[in-house]
């Protein structure tokens, strides 16, 4: 058992990390809900006083807001069903024998270390620019009218950049899941008679069921407040902006903070709403 | 397993999941391929694969235009600076919730976990702000704190993980036997804990290397890391395929090798020991 004085030890060594994150949360926390009920524009006059729930107001009912989370919604839920679809099936055909599984395995990984500002990049120029891409070279080859990818199907460009950098998070988070798979009740299936596609829905599927609750909550936060893709592409336009984008817009292109503080609340609830599942799992999973 | 393979199916199994792999990592041997050729040759049409003049050109005019040494620079000094920090600060806070729990101890480490869940942008100005009045803005001092603080849930999770694993009674045995504090920690601790803090280190160093938005809304000049300098490159001049590829392959070189290092630590540092 801890005696007193380890007790207080701990507290003491516990204090300097949660006194940086209690400040780090709270400080500047706080002055966005205190700008977010001011008319505060830096460049233009500064502090320009008290203006209530304005601010709110006028973020909700700008022609950008529906919009905006719009294109949040679409990115979100493209870029999770993607690599959530295709990082299930991509963990069952890693868990198979074969030869060379190992290289695979790093390949498949790789995209997730590549930086957001490179992988953005290079999709955009080397791939997606419409006269030297490949994938205009692709579509030529077939005879086919090569697209402007980032302008005329902006939406389904960066999701293709996002799947392509979290695939490997979710496939390597499902692939651990599946190994700790019991191999016996499989078989036992097999034996049974079960085919494939039941073996997979009542005894894999089930068995992951865990594992995609956890990607898609922890994708879900950091897809919330992707910047980097979207800053070195499109820069928000062609119906690219999402709340974040929008957020980041008022509030640094344009300097009207009290605006972009009132959006950037409604984004800190967001991410908690999502948080709290993402907690319980994570609680539940400590207490075992 | 124990189930008979037959060779066939292994054969198949191998060829479908080179071809997936080789397809996702495609972009990034694209890119490698594309920094050894000629500008012209990075643009040709058809595309040239494997067969052109391979040259050196492209990393060298990218060091000399833009001082590509003083960006990698302080990007290590960034990444390494807040991961030493983190680790700082983090290895007393996680030891002493692996070993001397409390009733608390959930929460604070739950707490500590939703912080990372605030969203950047909701804090932006503040920090921003902060950061000018305390004249940060555009230096490593600067950007080296805000990122130990982001990945600071990450680097304590990580080692508690890990430090949860290592049997109490060892250092039970070590106080016993008289060892202060001080000691229990330095000689019975640390040498059981090496592996965890040299896994934690590597995720996080990747995680602060790769780290996108503070790098770009907190920097110009002076103290842009690599993130920055590359997307300097979204609005080039001219013909610049095979420089972004050369950049661009520099910048990423490094990570993907600490990476293939840090694949299994990946889902337990990112999965805050949610799957296992």
């Amino acid at each position: 058992m801890a005696t007193k004085a380890s007790r207080s030890a701990a507290r003491l060594m516990m204090a300097p990390a949660v006194v940086l994150l209690l400040g780090w949360m709270l400080v500047p926390l706080c002055m966005t809900l205190y700008f977010s009920f001011k008319k505060y524009l830096p460049l233009r006059g500064g502090d320009l006083g008290w203006v209530g729930f304005e601010n709110y107001v006028r973020f909700f009912s700008s022609s950008a807001f529906w919009p905006s989370v719009q294109a949040t919604l679409v990115i979100v839920g493209g870029v999770l069903v993607i690599t959530v679809v295709f990082g299930i099936l991509l963990a069952i055909l890693l868990d198979q024998p074969m030869w060379g599984q190992g290289i695979v395995r790093i390949l498949v990984i790789a995209p997730f270390f590549v930086m957001p500002t490179v992988s953005a990049l290079v999709w955009k120029n080397m791939f997606m620019d419409p006269v030297n891409g490949l994938f205009a070279h692709l579509w030529k080859f077939f005879g086919a009218t090569p697209i402007e990818w980032l302008s005329q199907a902006s939406m389904t460009s960066l999701i293709i950049i996002v799947s392509w950098q979290w695939l490997p998070f979710a496939t390597l988070i499902l692939l651990t899941a599946i190994q700790s798979l019991d191999s016996e009740q499989l078989e036992a299936a097999e034996m049974d008679g079960a085919p494939p596609l039941s073996r997979f829905g009542y005894i894999t599927l089930p068995h992951l069921s865990r594992a995609i609750t956890v990607v898609v909550l922890i994708q879900t936060i950091f897809l919330l407040s992707i910047f980097a893709e979207i800053f070195v592409t499109t820069q928000g336009s062609f119906g690219t902006k999402t709340l974040t984008y929008l957020i980041y817009q008022r509030v640094l292109e344009s300097q009207n903070v009290g605006l972009g503080s009132a959006g950037g609340i409604f984004a800190v609830i967001l991410a908690n709403f999502i948080a709290i599942f993402l907690m319980r799992i994570v609680g539940k999973n400590l207490d075992a | 397993m124990a189930r008979n393979v037959t060779n066939k199916r292994k054969i198949i199994n191998t060829a479908a999941a080179w071809t997936v792999g080789l397809l996702i990592f495609f972009p990034i041997l694209w890119t490698i391929l594309t920094s050894f050729k000629t500008e012209a040759t990075a643009i040709a049409d058809p595309p040239v694969f494997l067969f052109f003049d391979w040259t050196l050109d492209n990393y060298r005019v990218v060091q000399e235009r833009s001082d590509y040494m003083r960006f990698l620079w302080n990007s290590v000094i960034i990444a390494g600076g807040s991961t030493f920090l983190g680790i700082l600060v983090a290895v007393p806070a996680a030891w002493s919730m692996a070993f001397v729990p409390s009733a608390r101890t959930k929460d604070i480490l739950l707490w500590m976990l939703s912080t990372k869940m605030l969203p950047a942008v909701g804090v932006l100005y503040p920090i921003y702000l902060i950061f000018i009045k305390m004249g940060l803005l555009d230096s490593r001092v600067g950007l080296t704190i805000v990122l130990m603080l982001i990945n600071l849930p990450i680097i304590v999770w990580m080692l508690y993980t890990y430090f949860r694993e290592i049997p109490g009674e060892i250092l039970e045995a070590a106080r016993m036997d008289g060892a202060t504090l001080k000691e229990e920690i330095l000689y019975v601790l640390t040498p059981m804990a090496v592996p965890g803090i040299a896994s934690t280190v590597l995720l996080n160093f990747i995680l602060a290397w790769n780290e996108a938005f503070w790098t770009l809304n907190l920097t110009a000049a002076k103290a842009a890391p690599l993130t920055a300098f590359i997307a300097s490159y979204s609005s080039p001049e001219g013909l610049f395929y095979a420089k972004l590829s050369a950049a661009s392959t520099m910048a990423i070189a490094p990570i993907l090798i600490l990476g293939w290092f840090s694949q299994k630590q990946l889902v337990r540092g990112l999965t805050f020991g949610a799957v296992k």
